[in-house]
């Protein structure tokens, strides 16, 4: 339990730092402070919890695929969707992004030892394991799961509506996460702002680590408005306080007294001023994870760097004003001032859309998994985005707002994030995390099913929706023609089932027939690429100079940098590989570029 | 330096404006309070950097003052650093430690306590109190030079 110094030796090297002789086993992993193995706990159990929410999806349309269905009872449907929602929103994709794939890949990318906050990024897993049991203990109490949806909304989620244990788990498992989630933005902030690598600036961060800071702040804006709300909800539950009920506020002649009352609208408000930051929350990582992609797999630099980062904080900032586009229908809300800060959130999309498929214009493709994953990314968030886009239009939503059509065009933004890029991430750092390979055949029949059951399911929810089948019913009758919609979305959520369950085949071929990665099985650009597969403890034994946004790049290919910087030394055309002439890994007059342990690929 | 700081106040100013927009188009105190939250989240640390950013380049305060301890830009702020000028001592990292565990743990069963039983809150309470002393104890140890 001593603190390890990390010291940062002249000529390049980070000296090498043995451990001390720690626990093993099972206390190794209950004690560790190392990003890595935090981000991978964190990357399992998100991923586990998928499968989990993914099962209860698959009831959900099982319910569905006939009018009347009888699979499960109303009150196991408002549970189903209840918890299919929470697990998936907040257990699965904000987790699986600023707690797996950030807290391993962004120390590396910036190229730092650790995490800022290594004790406090350990008790942010810790929180999050907790806040997750106690979200599926629902399942083991009398009266069941939460069942007034993801968004639960007063009054519904007052006492008199959802007096049950489960409801009660449901909000302190968030307030667990939520302090998991801010504890994490911070650390990430910290240590993008203080544990970079010389010669590592803000602007030659990996377009992944500027989204993950852009992401951090945006946690930190709404998780504790979340946190809140939720609490004022449990005092409103079992405390007596009437900030949201709207129950037993009227006086004996039976008229409301308006200061006996609460606010059911205010709910929607606080909710929505997390909820709408966290929906990019959600979205800004994996955004990230694509520009990542496209530029290693095009054989390019990413195209518009800066419009790149400066894309991602308009979606940000913009992000936060536009909460009650939500709330339309309840005519409470400023209809101009948040449907025109909707709309504008097009612009910095469109231009990320544009610079990502600049990036792959006259690239020299590779269509590996991770590609096209990507590739499947930009389709399904571009069908999102534009029924987003027409969601944000007042007389559109007024007429959709509660029917299938919202339903399909939130699950393509989602599934088009978390899911496609998100599992693109998955595919693309899994070499780098495990030392092998995945089966890159088996990973195109998990994506081919998975595209094609991806548009099998949704493309129906908006027929349906237009069709005007409201949102959460468990039941729906005979003769509006909604059956046979409904059947084909059921086929297509099988097919992703089936999908995922190739994924699994590819892990256990992964683990059972190793096939060794290498350090940089891609070929890739960033800094994570440097080191080996996987990372020793604190990541680096040395470092390349970095002279642009892609110093890995640089330092394996010599003969083609980035860019040509104007300082004598650390040309890379003119004294080999960076390190010049102070040591470090050089090898005299440069084109082999090749350091101890450094394979040149 | 410099760039923290510019996107830390860009927050401020960014949600300064909207926040004054939204108040004398809505006049809707929830949001409004929501927003100015938002933009003091950039105003406090924005101005924190810019203020070591100024202090590293020999000024004592933000604009006015001179102080004769000037440290410089930071290596990681600089592009033509070279990895060789950072050398010296990164951070000390805890190499492993059973308290955050502990601290969760605790923090676990006296949330459990709203739901359960407010017995269950002594368990809680006690779990992150010995979490707390511990892993103070153990900062304090630590192999610092």
């Amino acid at each position: 339990m001593t603190d390890v110094i990390i010291p940062q030796v002249a000529g390049g090297e980070y000296a090498h730092v043995h451990e001390e002789h720690g626990p093993t086993g099972l206390m190794k992993w209950i004690t560790t402070t190392d990003h890595k193995v935090i981000g991978m706990s964190y990357m399992i159990t998100s991923v586990a919890l998928f499968y989990i929410a993914g099962l209860l999806a698959l009831g959900i349309r099982v319910q569905l695929t006939t009018p009347h269905g009888t699979f499960i009872s109303f009150q196991q449907y408002n549970e189903l969707f209840t918890m299919h929602g929470s697990i998936m929103m907040y257990l699965f994709a904000g987790p699986f992004a600023f707690g797996g794939l950030a807290n391993y890949i962004v120390p590396l990318q910036v190229g730092a030892p650790d995490m800022a906050f290594p004790r406090l990024n350990a008790l942010s897993y810790w929180l999050y394991l907790g806040g997750s049991i106690m979200m599926l203990m629902g399942f083991g109490v009398a009266g069941g799961t939460a069942d007034f949806g993801w968004v639960a909304y007063a009054p519904l989620s007052t006492s008199t509506y959802t007096p049950g244990l489960g409801e009660d788990l449901w909000i302190m498992a968030l307030v667990l996460t939520g302090f998991s989630a801010i504890f994490t933005g911070v650390n990430l902030i910290a240590t993008i702002f203080y544990l970079r690598a010389p010669g590592m600036t803000m602007f030659r961060m990996p377009i992944f680590t500027w989204n993950m800071l852009v992401t951090g702040i945006l946690i930190l804006i709404a998780f504790p408005v979340l946190t809140a709300a939720l609490v004022m909800l449990f005092c409103d539950r079992h405390f007596g306080t009437k900030i949201y009920a709207v129950t037993g506020c009227h006086t004996t002649a039976g008229i409301v007294d308006a200061h006996a009352c609460g606010s059911a609208v205010l709910w929607q408000n606080l909710f929505w001023f997390f909820g709408h930051p966290e929906v990019y929350i959600l979205a800004l990582p994996f955004f990230g994870i694509a520009t990542e992609i496209f530029p290693v797999f095009s054989r390019k630099p990413v195209f518009g760097y800066k419009g790149m980062v400066f894309a991602t904080m308009s979606i940000a900032a913009l992000s936060t004003g536009v909460w009650a586009h939500h709330m339309f229908t309840t005519g409470t809300v400023l209809l101009p001032f948040f449907s025109l800060m909707s709309l504008l959130i097009a612009v910095p999309t469109g231009i990320k859309f544009f610079n990502w498929i600049g990036t792959m214009w006259r690239g020299q493709l590779v269509y590996t998994t991770p590609m096209l994953m990507s590739i499947g990314f930009l389709f399904a968030f571009l069908m999102g985005g534009v029924t987003g886009v027409m969601l944000a239009s007042p007389p559109i939503d007024f007429f959709v707002h509660t029917t299938y059509f919202v339903v399909a065009h939130f699950h393509q933004v989602l599934f088009g994030t978390a899911v496609f890029a998100g599992f693109a991430g998955f595919y693309y750092w899994y070499p780098k995390m495990f030392g092998r390979m995945l089966n890159d055949r088996l990973g195109k029949v998990h994506f081919v099913l998975l595209f094609v059951g991806f548009w099998v399911t949704f493309i129906p929810q908006y027929v349906l929706g237009l069709h005007g089948m409201p949102r959460r019913v468990a039941s729906y009758p005979t003769g509006l023609g909604w059956q046979s919609w409904n059947i084909a979305s059921t086929i297509g959520a099988f097919m992703i089932a089936t999908s995922f369950m190739v994924l699994l085949v590819n892990v256990w071929v992964s683990w059972r027939y190793p096939v060794p990665a290498g350090d940089n099985p891609w070929d890739a650009h960033t800094l994570e690429w440097f080191t080996t597969s996987p990372p020793p403890h604190h990541n680096y034994t040395h470092l390349p100079q970095i002279r642009s946004e892609r110093p890995t790049w640089d330092y394996n290919h010599p003969d083609a940098p980035t860019i040509l910087h104007r300082h004598g030394p650390g040309h890379p055309n003119g004294h080999g590989p960076y390190a010049g002439d102070g040591g470090g890994p050089t090898h005299g007059n440069g084109s082999a570029g090749v350091a101890p342990g450094v394979p040149a690929t | 330096m410099k760039v923290e700081s510019a996107f830390l106040l860009g927050i401020a100013t960014f949600f300064g404006v909207i926040s004054i927009s939204y108040w004398f188009t809505s006049y809707e105190d929830g949001g409004t309070m929501m927003l100015v939250g938002a933009t003091a989240l950039g105003v406090l640390p924005g101005c924190y950097y810019y203020f070591w950013h100024r202090r590293f380049r020999g000024s004592k305060y933000f604009f006015w003052g001179k102080t004769d301890r000037v440290v410089g830009t930071r290596p990681e702020d600089r592009d033509d650093a070279r990895i060789e000028d950072g050398a010296g001592v990164i951070s000390a990292f805890p190499g492993s430690s059973v308290w955050p565990f502990v601290f969760g743990s605790g923090a676990f069963v006296f949330l459990l306590a709203f739901v359960f039983g407010v017995w269950l809150a002594a368990v809680g309470i006690s779990l992150i109190v010995t979490a707390l002393v511990g892993v103070t104890a153990e900062s304090r140890r630590g192999g610092r030079h």
